[in-house]
């Protein structure tokens, strides 16, 4: 039979798997036909894996995950031919999923960035255009899943990496709960905002993936188990749901027109649904978020990535000494974003600049977190813009990292507060897409995707990019 | 450089004290235990040598992409038990740091440590002493993950600065390490070593450890100043690293005492610095001074959750510990002396003591004979009841009689009964002629006896000994021997 995979949805292929309408070699090659249709354009992949292993429906991996006997580079030249001994816990419960790995996607270098343009092997291109980013640093992941080169896919969230991406190319992204997915074996950037998430074409796509993927690991203490299953979404009204407007969320400047009315409409939407809606403030979140964000996030990455030093994996750089050669290996391998930020971290931690630095940030965290909590007394889920703008061109924020990091000051407070937040496409903007953002508790996952699902069958959005149609 | 010499520059103000005994050495001690736990710290490899290089290791102890820590329970509790063992408060919330640096032994490029929040603070421990017990301040004991093992190949120094090739041995890194600091409590060689041996016996006798220094197992660190004797103030310290034994640890006390007394005393002042203690030659080598102070960037392990051991599980573990070395030693004293309960509780010997006394034996002589000749057995081997009942006969049957026995009491099943149906030769009559022999063939001792050198006695009776093949009663050669040269 012919695939469509620009349409078929997960479900829809777990079920013709279930009734052997289809094998998942063929599904697994169908994806991979599409791959070298499009993705010489698009360059969502940085390698495929030929084979499929698994009977289920296939998968694609953000290159930050490490995959047993497959290239894992985090898009770093640091990496470049170092394979994994083992499997990231996400990937290991994909595998016993039985799902099959089509390919470990782009992303920015250690996943820091907001365009994928930090990727040493190259940027990827928005499906919906070209010649404009598709966010990041997941945009491999979900440039795929939006062009067809993926069912669904995962990636990692450390300021807005899965939800940003997933806002610019048009599709479903969840970034979970702090603790409630495994980071085991997932290259760590900033180990207190990390999480794996899932990213697909529709909520209930995500939710299924994420009921694969979460859950307590004993590899990983941080985690925790969930405090109820996993619920794919059936209501099609929001009576009950309490919808909160944070007003500096939605008004804040630099908020495209366009972004602002798209969202608009679906906040209106929501009140058709049955959801009582509000409006709400979180005015130190957004103050102090992306600041903060700016401090704990390289802090924790310059301890990441410190033991890339070319002694026991990854290219080396060699000289005399020792620290000479560690020296010369990370100036090789690291870009200039990773660069960066462990200068950043570095000063941050450093004696004497610590309790100003890092120590007041993990305090103002606290405040993130309360001004949220407090928030939820009221409502139960808040909504805004997933990015302030639709995809911008290749290039436009390249050369300034503070505009850049910009892109993600409306996903890096909950990301803070250790919160869930799900991006689901609500229209278009000059031709490409918007993303709302829904903000939930911690836990509140089922109430994202009830909220999410039911607003996406309202919305009614194509999420197959116009000129692939 | 060595620090033998008055080498600082001159400080005004503080020469004019003169002689050693005017100066009063204060010594804090830093010492690292090895946990003798099944897995190391943070993953599952197995925790101990053997095997070959870098053979038990894991994408976690290796510092691979995305490894991440688990914390060892046992090692935490085990800390907590050594912490309480030491008097010290446990926290409710101890939390993992990391702390930052860049060597090849440190794959992570940071080491996994307690620090601002350590599972055990503000203990002491009280060192019996002839002058009553001296209490050391425990300031903390906090547990981390040791580094691995490195050895740099060609260059002088053995450094890494250098040297052709380093190798790294990634087997020990990630051992879970007690690390305890002790207050500047110690105040001599003597104080630090007998500090140490309670220590050590604490650590063994819970189980942690088998807190060997030759095998690094056990590792101490002394900071080391002196003040004028009666002053309160605390001087510049030097820090004494790679001394491998506690006799190694004494003597670079004792010299680093030495050294900065000479300091002062020229008129100098002690610049802070850390040396390199080599026992062959007991010199003190200043390591290479930095131009600033390290700074390891901690900061909380954000892999790792805050340690927050429950009520009911610290009083668990405060119920588990046995009489501790300390008390056993003060309780021993009474009815015995401080030294030989030293001996006998510090070598794990005193339980074989009382279970001998308990079996009828004289508790002195009991003493004796277990210190001095069973000091290198296990005594969990002896039968307390056959013990006791060649204290009972030690002088009755012949030497080698006993020496045989004391040579197999270890063995399983034995008995002392054979042994004891010995007898020593007591007849004064067969003896007097060797007595006569060995005294005019040592002429000279004789003259050297009568004229004072009355430790002589113990060569005469041995000689008497050796002569009927230990089979004599010692007591009676010995009052023969005093008998016959006042004749």
């Amino acid at each position: 039979m012919t695939i469509d995979t620009l349409r078929l949805t997960a479900e829809e292929a777990t079920d013709l798997l279930a009734r052997k309408q289809l094998s998942a070699a063929e599904l697994h090659g169908a994806y991979l036909a599409a791959v070298a249709e499009r993705d010489p354009e698009l360059h969502c992949y940085l390698r495929t894996v030929a084979e499929a292993e698994g009977d289920g429906v296939p998968i694609a991996l953000k290159d930050i995950i490490s995959t047993r006997g497959i290239e894992t580079t985090a898009g770093s030249r640091i990496l470049e031919g170092y394979v994994p001994v083992f499997d990231a816990t996400v990937a290991a419960r994909c595998k016993a999923a039985g799902m099959p790995i089509i390919g470990k996607t782009n992303t920015d270098e250690f996943a820091m960035g907001s365009s994928t343009e930090n990727s040493a092997y190259g940027p990827t291109k928005n499906p919906w255009d070209p010649t404009r980013v598709p966010g990041g640093s997941g945009g491999g992941t979900a440039a795929a899943v939006s062009a067809g080169l993926a069912p669904w896919g995962l990636g990692s969230d450390t300021g807005g990496s899965i939800k940003q991406p997933s806002s610019l190319c048009g599709n479903v992204g969840l970034r979970p709960t702090y603790g409630t997915v495994s980071r085991y074996g997932v290259i760590a950037f900033a180990s207190s905002l990390d999480q794996i998430g899932p990213v697909a074409r529709n909520v209930r796509d995500c939710a299924l993936l994420y009921s694969i993927i979460a859950g307590r690991d004993a590899r990983d203490s941080t985690t925790v188990e969930l405090r109820e299953p996993v619920r794919l979404p059936e209501d099609e009204d929001l009576t009950g749901v309490r919808i909160g407007v944070p007003k500096e969320m939605n008004e804040a400047e630099g908020i495209e027109p366009g972004v602002a009315e798209a969202v608009r409409r679906a906040i209106e939407l929501a009140a058709e649904l049955g959801a009582d809606v509000g409006e709400c403030s979180l005015p130190r979140s957004i103050a102090y978020g992306l600041p903060c964000y700016y401090l704990i996030a390289p802090a924790e990455a310059s301890s990441n990535l410190a033991r890339y030093d070319g002694v026991r994996y990854g290219p080396r750089v060699e000289a005399d000494g020792f620290y000479e050669m560690v020296e010369r290996t990370r100036d090789a391998g690291f870009g200039d974003e990773p660069k960066r930020r462990i200068m950043l971290g570095t000063y941050a931690l450093s004696a004497g600049y610590f309790d100003a630095y890092y120590g007041q940030a993990q305090k103002v965290r606290t405040v993130i977190a309360r001004e949220h909590a407090a928030a939820f007394e009221r409502y139960d889920v808040l909504v805004s813009p997933t990015s302030p703008t639709v995809a911008f061109e290749l290039g436009a924020k390249a050369t300034d990292p503070l505009a850049m990091y910009l892109s993600d000051l409306l996903t890096i407070p909950s990301c803070m507060a250790g919160l869930p937040g799900l991006n689901v496409p609500c229209g278009l903007s000059a031709g490409l897409p918007v993303g709302l953002q829904l903000i939930g508790p911690q836990f509140s996952e089922n109430t994202l995707f009830r909220t999410g699902h039911a607003l996406e069958r309202a919305l009614a959005f194509d999420p197959v990019p116009a000129r692939l149609r | 450089m060595t620090g033998a010499g008055p080498t600082e520059p001159a400080r005004s103000g503080v020469a004019g004290f003169a002689g050693v005994d005017e100066w009063e050495p204060v010594i804090g001690l830093e010492i690292h235990v090895q946990l003798k736990t099944r897995t190391k710290m943070f993953c599952r490899c197995a925790n101990g040598f053997g095997g070959g290089e870098n053979t038990q290791v894991c994408p976690v102890c290796l510092g691979f992409p995305g490894a991440l820590p688990v914390p060892n329970r046992t090692a935490i509790e085990w800390t907590i038990k050594l912490g309480l063992a030491l008097g010290c408060q446990i926290a409710e919330r101890a939390v993992f740091s990391r702390k930052s640096y860049v060597y090849p032994d440190l794959p992570k490029g940071y080491q996994i440590s307690q620090y601002d929040l350590p599972s055990c603070i503000n203990g002491s421990m009280l060192v019996p002493g002839v002058e009553g017990d001296r209490e050391v301040g425990i300031v903390r004991a906090h547990l981390e993950e040791d580094a691995a093992k490195t050895t740099h190949v060609g260059g002088r120094t053995g450094r890494i600065g250098g040297a052709s090739t380093s190798l790294v041995d990634f087997n020990r890194g990630g051992t879970p390490l007690v690390e305890i600091v002790t207050g500047p409590d110690l105040h001599s060689a003597e104080d630090a070593r007998r500090f140490l041996q309670l220590l050590r016996q604490t650590i063994v006798e819970l189980g942690a450890s088998d807190a060997e220094m030759e095998k690094g197992t056990l590792r101490v660190d002394a900071n080391v100043s002196i003040r004028p004797r009666g002053s309160q103030e605390l001087r510049t310290r030097c820090e004494l690293k790679n001394m491998n034994s506690f006799r190694f640890v004494a003597q670079g006390i004792d010299a680093e005492v030495a050294r900065q007394t000479a300091v002062y005393e020229a008129g100098g002042a002690v610049v802070q610095e850390t040396y390199d203690f080599d026992a062959a030659s007991g010199a003190l080598t200043a390591r290479r001074s930095k131009e600033e102070a390290d700074d390891y960037r901690y900061f909380p392990e954000p892999d790792l959750v805050p340690v927050e051991p429950s009520a009911d599980l610290v009083d668990r573990l405060r119920t588990e510990l046995p009489e501790l070395p300390g008390a056993r030693i003060r309780r021993l004293e009474r009815e015995l002396d401080l030294d030989r309960a030293t001996v006998l509780v510090t070598g794990g010997l005193d339980g074989l003591y009382e279970a001998t006394v308990a079996a009828g034996a004289e508790r002195l002589a009991a003493a004796n004979l277990i210190a001095n000749r069973l000091a290198d057995s296990d005594p969990g081997a002896i039968a307390p009841g056959e013990l006791a009942k060649l204290v009972e006969a030690r002088d009755r049957i012949p030497r080698s009689a006993l020496d045989e026995a004391l040579g197999k009491l270890a063995e399983p099943g034995f008995s002392a009964d054979p042994f004891l149906a010995q007898e020593a030769v007591s007849d004064t009559r067969a003896l007097e002629p060797i007595v006569d022999r060995i005294l005019q063939e040592n002429a000279g001792q004789v003259e050297a006896y009568r004229s004072g050198k009355e430790g002589l006695l113990g060569f005469f009776v041995g000689q008497v000994m050796k002569e009927t093949s230990g089979k004599a009663n010692p007591r009676v050669v010995s009052e023969l021997v005093r008998e016959r040269i006042r004749a």
